[in-house]
């Protein structure tokens, strides 16, 4: 009976199409904005997870997210390095200035002020210079998508020289780092590099980033130092979900991913549902035969199920392969650079494909459960 | 309301309702379908049911092939009393002893016609390969073996009708009901139907009921059940039929 299934459900060429296509259609619509959702999301938190070396991140116990940090007294730094447990801590400045270009144009950037001896936080990965470079006089780093949004259509070039806060800068290296939540460049130098480019506040450095001695985790040693400092002190992980938890319940972007996500599937369970459901209805004749000739309720009920699942199945892995397609074509596009489909995408979105098929079949199938056989009799 | 229709004959009837009665519908939209039928029909020969449009030909038939309940009455279908019978154990029932010839075919446009004969087979349980092999052995019977292949759509009426009695024999049922069956067929078409019937659905074992307005096939009756008003009016043998004028019957 499941070939019999098949064989109705894909008898009608157009109909068939018109149903893979409704419940594609919505796995690309909604597999694509919650990959665009989850990849920008997380860009939120990626200049945390970017600081590879540290564990610890110490800050005002009042800060909400990463780019929202005041400036702490230098004794702060000392004050971490005594707390048990805490291998070695070190300054870092996070914040936005401004550059003056060459040419007079002005940007934004997000600067990082690197301790000076470890460099810890500093990127990893290079497309020109070396993190060497770093110790060199006025000396900064920018990441590659940052280049080009300073320096639009110019070729990578080390050793041009720009402004912060009327001080000379000079680029030393290009990195790539994650993508931040705001297309800013980001920047690295020295922490005493930092003190010139930033316009003058009392305190400079705004993060302690720490590592655990050995035989601690990082959350037995950041509630020590909170306990002893009366600072945040928080895990990356934790850093990293405080960020998120911010940026969902401080900003649009919820809602606005969600209204789209929710279009997606009304618009998939409304054309697959009333497809599907017209589909049925045209074929209640042959279902009503099916239930004179012996065909119980129930296995009526699977067979609807089974062209259900099929239809689902089928529009959900093109929509799925669609949606993969849009990720490998993108991906070298700065602005959805670091956004891809992940498993968490691939399966709410298979829920919600599930649900839909799911809907479309019961629909579907009540109203030939309560088919009387007879209306095969009436012309 | 009539007598049942008995007959001299020891062959056991293949069905008998008694009494059966089918309203739908209640209070002032209340309509009597049926009012007390009583009917006997043999198997080894064609019964007719004919009577004009809403006399209750169709209510009747779907009662018999226990599609519908009676309202009233008992039905006994090859032995069993299918009124009275849970649908767990009817659609089983009907599954294996009845086969159905309808007015529109009810082919399904997707399978090819050997594959539409092997239906009842395939709802029985049968591998797929071997259903479409026996479902090819009748629709040759039924002279359609070149045209097994063929869809629906690239039949004539005639041709899906008789791909639609090889599908009702498929699997050898002992009661055959057949509603209009030449309905929508001209007139040699429906003729060739009915010989066909004849031919070949017609068994010792089996009884053959075919509800028809058609009066150009009534002489391929043994036996003539004329319904009006929802009841059983009069019923005509072969031998009765022989004697009169021919005016309303052939």
């Amino acid at each position: 009976m499941s070939w019999l299934a098949l064989k109705m459900l894909t008898g009608d060429r157009a109909k068939f199409v018109g149903l893979i296509f409704g419940v594609a259609f919505s796995t690309l619509l909604m597999a694509q904005q919650v990959s665009v959702f989850i990849g920008i999301v997380k860009r939120s938190a990626s200049q945390i997870y970017d600081v590879r070396d540290a564990d610890i991140w110490v800050m005002d116990n009042k800060v909400r997210f990463i780019d929202e940090a005041p400036g702490l007294p230098d004794s702060d730094l000392l004050r971490v390095r005594g707390v048990e447990g805490v291998d070695w801590a070190v300054k870092l400045y996070k914040g936005q200035v401004r550059a003056r270009l060459e040419d007079g144009n002005f940007r934004n950037v997000m600067l990082h002020g690197l301790d000076d001896a470890s460099l810890v936080g500093a990127p990893v990965d290079f497309v020109a210079g070396s993190l060497a470079d770093l110790r060199r006089p006025n000396a900064v780093i920018v990441d590659e998508n940052g280049y080009h949004y300073m320096w639009p259509g110019e070729p990578i070039q080390i050793g041009r020289e720009f402004e912060m806060n009327d001080r000379r800068a000079v680029l030393v290296g290009v990195c790539k780092v994650s993508a931040p939540f705001t297309t800013l460049p980001v920047l690295y130098t020295r922490y005493n590099e930092a003190r010139h480019y930033v316009p003058r506040e009392r305190n400079l450095m705004n993060f302690v980033l720490a590592k655990p001695a050995e035989g601690f985790t990082a959350d037995q040693v950041a509630e020590k130092i909170e306990a002893s400092t009366g600072l945040m002190a928080l895990s990356k992980e934790g850093f990293v979900v405080k960020t998120i938890k911010y940026f969902l319940s401080s900003t649009g972007i919820p809602v606005n991913f969600g209204i789209t996500i929710s279009l997606g599937f009304i618009v998939g369970a409304a054309v697959a549902g009333q497809t599907f459901y017209l589909f049925t209805i045209e074929n209640l004749k042959q279902f009503g035969s099916l239930k004179a000739m012996g065909v119980s309720n129930l296995r009526i009920a699977g067979m609807i199920l089974l062209q259900a699942w099929f239809v689902g199945l089928l529009g959900y892995g093109i929509g799925i392969g669609l949606s993969a397609l849009f990720f490998e074509a993108t991906a070298n596009i700065p602005h959805l650079a670091g956004i891809f489909m992940g498993w968490q995408a691939m399966t709410g979105v298979g829920l919600a494909v599930g649900m839909i098929v799911a809907l479309a079949g019961m629909l579907s199938m009540r109203r030939v459960w309560v088919l009387e056989p007879a209306v095969v009799f009436r012309g | 309301m009539m007598e049942p229709n008995t007959t001299a004959t020891a062959i056991e009837p293949a069905v008998v309702c008694r009494g059966v009665s089918k309203t739908f519908g209640d209070g002032d939209s209340k309509v009597h379908a049926l009012r007390g039928v009583d009917i006997e029909v043999l198997p080894g020969a064609i019964s007719l049911l004919v009577g004009p449009s809403g006399c209750g030909k169709t209510t009747l038939i779907s009662i018999v092939a226990g599609l519908l309940d009676p309202t009233d009455g008992e039905v006994h279908v090859l032995g069993h009393r299918i009124d009275a019978m849970k649908s767990r154990h009817l659609v089983p029932f009907r599954g294996e002893n009845i086969g159905f010839v309808f007015q529109q075919y009810n082919l399904l446009p997707a399978l090819t016609a050997a594959e539409n004969a092997a239906v009842p087979l395939l709802v029985a349980g049968w591998r797929r390969g071997k259903a479409v092999r026996k479902a090819r052995e009748v629709l040759d019977a039924v002279g359609l073996a070149d045209r097994a292949n063929a869809l629906p759509s690239q039949l004539s009426g005639g041709q899906q009708q008789r791909v639609a009695i090889a599908r009702a024999l498929v699997h050898d049922p002992r009661l055959l009901v057949c509603d209009e069956p030449t309905a929508a067929l001209d007139a040699k078409s429906g003729q060739n139907v009915m010989e066909l019937f004849s031919r070949v659905a017609v068994q010792n074992d089996r009884a053959v009921i075919i509800v028809t307005h058609d009066n150009r096939v009534f002489h391929f009756g043994e036996r003539i059940f004329h319904m009006s008003d929802g009841r059983i009016e009069r019923v005509e043998g072969r031998g009765e039929r022989g004697a009169r004028s021919g005016e309303d019957i052939r």
